[in-house]
């Protein structure tokens, strides 16, 4: 009996020390994330289940928006071809799971940074792709016209497990107004909801509002009030501990905005090799040598220009044109007035 | 000998303990890896998110153990108005359709194979829009009684405004208790003498008068708040005052009695059905009144036949309510397992407890309904 007992132990941990082991050599690896992207073949890119200009599936399965965009260019820049992506719908709920777990290697779905996200969950994110802020949306012949006109008892939808959660609070609090939250968890249910008059106001970022007013029944009886009551700024966010994935994912997002600073865009990346600017010629891989500090190729930057454009053409394409947020507000460029200011690529 | 029976046990336990040992380990090695840290301190933090409608006093200043209650509350809420509303349905369902009249007995038939052949999560949309639809704006509900108003927002009934409550809660135990002792000496009478005492109106009156008493003498008052319409915009109202249901809970209490009662019915066709002819014919031959003979041959013949589906049945309404996070009712998964779970991203110590509190919820109830089932059994003197 003894003996079986000593036997069991050993086995378990002879179990224990092989794992340790073997997870103690992959980590040491440089980058598995890169390493396992380029033997699949596509990047695992986690998206939002439906919220138009940001991530967004038509009929055919065709997926478009600035967060998907984000995707496509990584798989540019890794893989060689924009298309190589692998597109995960998730809900709010199990965005950061799904990441944690390797199910996918980048989350681009609307997901505001915040210190505990970015700290607390083993989480990293890598940059801003959109500046935002939560707002709310009335019904017009309500007289409501600012944030000012809410009375306790007032009702507001919205989804669950989001930042907006506990803006709302922080929001009716210091207002010393009572009020009642019905949190769902998916957008379409949150429309429904407030289409039929459950509730007064629905609330989320104001980009959201934007896009999901187009679902209502009569978009023109609805209106987004003018103010903002939180920061919100959206960006992919990445798994901590391989920070040459990080690395790539962060300056694939500011090769977008860098091309747009320097005029580059899909039309003119080619000629742009010849440009007098140092600054353009690195950009488009003619001059340095940056891809190899990100373990690619030199032509990475020149890949995501061509195939997926400057992030002024991804705007554009995706919540200007489709009549969503036609003023680009904060998400214009720093020479322009807005706030997208990123390092150099140099 | 002896060892070669253990063998085969102390293999499956040593397969058990490597499983468990490989899972909890890998998750280990994971967490530390992504840099995860694991412990159940988040409970005592500050929740900073509210929910909309709770038994208990909660807002996002209480801590989150205090807003796993105020879930655990509302899963159990639910359950508890779903099991009751089930259980009648399902008896009237069930009775009907042993009808002899043609008519009643098809529609009862109809009702049952309607639903319980579409899955529980399409009813529960289907009630919760089809109310949202359905019912009036605040500003346009008719009053029912004056005094009861059912809108899209709500239903709003009057709520009692107490005054020494305690008294009266002690009267209705005193009640009870007296009615313990009536029916313990009733029965006594009965086995020693044979005489029969009325003990549910004594029952019925012992519950009226003591708490009737308690309002003259204890000083126990009532008076009722009814609730009163807010304008809240141009075009927006609510009511304040009363006590308020939202229609989340009104729809999700619908939709899983009315899908669980199906169920139900079949069980007591089914427990009425195997109590045979012969024992329905004899009680009539021995002078019972068709009262009796249900009361005291068929119902308790039926019951113990009825029980065990029956348990199975509560169970899978209480786990089913758990599909409440789709329409925003405040249940346990949504609270805890939903928004705690996002705003902490603890997913291996909230969903432990969740697993761990709806089994602790079904054990109980299966507990309960066994304790309830051998009281019936038959007693072998």
């Amino acid at each position: 009996m003894f003996k079986l007992v000593k036997r069991l132990t050993s086995v378990v941990a002879m179990f224990a020390v092989l794992f340790a082991f073997t997870t103690e050599t992959m980590a040491a690896k440089k980058s598995k994330t890169l390493k396992n992207t380029q033997k699949k073949g596509f990047v695992r890119c986690g998206v939002s289940q439906g919220l138009p200009g940001f991530s967004n599936a038509d009929a055919a399965g065709n997926w478009t928006g600035v967060d998907v965009d984000v995707c496509r260019a990584v798989a540019a820049a890794v893989l060689g071809d924009a298309s190589k992506v692998k597109f995960t719908p998730l809900s709010a709920k199990e965005r950061f799971t799904a990441l944690t777990s390797n199910e996918i290697d980048i989350l681009s779905r609307n997901t505001t940074w915040t210190l505990s996200r970015d700290a607390d969950i083993g989480l990293t994110f890598v940059g801003v792709n959109f500046y935002d802020g939560q707002g709310f949306m009335v019904r017009k012949n309500s007289g409501i016209s600012s944030v000012n006109d809410f009375k306790a008892g007032v009702s507001a939808c919205t989804n669950l497990g989001t930042t907006t959660e506990l803006n709302m609070r922080d929001f009716f609090n210091s207002k010393g107004i009572k009020y009642e939250p019905v949190t769902f968890e998916k957008a379409d249910e949150v429309v429904a909801a407030y289409d039929a008059g459950r509730c007064d106001t629905y609330t989320t970022d104001k980009s959201g509002l934007a896009a999901q007013r187009i679902k209502l029944s009569n978009p023109d009886d609805h209106m987004v009030l003018p103010e903002t009551i939180s920061k919100e700024p959206l960006g992919p966010v990445v798994r901590q501990g391989d920070s040459v994935w990080e690395d790539i994912v962060r300056w694939s997002l500011n090769t977008m905005i860098e091309a747009e600073e320097y005029g580059v865009s899909s039309a003119n990346a080619d000629m742009m090799k010849t440009s007098d600017n140092p600054a353009v010629k690195r950009l488009v891989g003619a001059e340095g040598e940056l891809g190899a500090a990100l373990g690619l190729d030199n032509e990475w930057s020149l890949r995501i220009i061509k195939q997926v454009g400057n992030y002024g053409e991804s705007y554009k394409r995706n919540i200007a044109d489709t009549g969503i947020l036609p003023d680009r507000g904060p998400n214009e460029l720093w020479t322009k007035g807005g706030i997208l200011y990123v390092p150099p690529a140099r | 000998m002896n060892f070669k029976k253990i063998l085969p046990q102390l293999l499956t336990l040593v397969v058990v303990v490597l499983v468990f040992g490989f899972f909890s380990y890998n998750a280990q090695v994971n967490m530390e890896n992504r840099g995860i840290t694991f412990g159940y301190g988040f409970l005592s933090q500050e929740s900073s998110f509210d929910v909309q409608f709770s038994l208990i006093e909660y807002d996002g200043s209480h801590s989150y153990f205090r807003a796993y209650l105020v879930g655990l509350l509302n899963t159990i809420l639910v359950s508890v108005i779903g099991i009751i509303f089930a259980t009648i349905i399902g008896v009237v369902v069930g009775i009907a359709r042993l009808s002899s009249n043609y008519l009643i007995e098809r529609t009862a038939a109809i009702y049952v194979e309607f639903f319980r052949n579409i899955p529980l999560l399409l009813q529960i949309f289907f009630w919760y829009f089809a109310a949202l639809r359905a019912l009036p704006l605040p500003e346009k509900a008719e009053p029912m009684f004056g005094v009861f108003f059912l809108t899209i927002k709500g239903f709003f009934v009057p709520a009692f405004v107490w005054n020494n409550l305690d008294i009266f809660v002690y009267s209705v135990i005193a009640a009870i208790i007296a009615i313990v002792f009536v029916r313990i000496y009733a029965k006594k009478k009965q086995e020693n003498q044979g005489i029969q005492t009325p003990v549910l109106s004594i029952s019925i009156g012992f519950l009226i008068i003591l708490p009737l008493l308690s309002f003259f003498l204890g000083g126990v008052d009532a008076t009722v708040e009814i609730p009163v319409i807010k304008q809240l915009s141009q075009t927006s109202f609510t009511y304040e005052g009363g006590l308020k249901l939202p229609p989340e809970l009104i729809s999700l209490a619908l939709a899983l009695s009315l899908y669980t009662a199906t169920f139900i019915a079949e069980c007591v066709r089914a427990g009425v059905q195997g109590v045979s002819k012969g024992q329905k014919e004899a009680a009539a031959s021995i002078g019972l009144t068709p009262n009796q003979v249900l009361k005291l041959v068929v119902m308790p013949q039926a019951l113990r036949i009825i029980i065990p589906p029956t348990t199975n049945q509560y169970l899978n309404l209480t786990k089913n309510s758990s599909l409440a996070a789709a329409i925003a009712y405040p249940d346990l998964v949504l609270v805890f397992a939903g928004t705690a779970l996002m705003q902490t991203g603890r997913a291996i110590e909230i969903v432990s407890i969740t697993m761990l509190t709806y089994l602790t919820l079904s054990i109980t109830i299966s507990i309960f309904m066994n304790w309830y089932n051998k009281k019936i059994a038959i007693k072998e003197k």
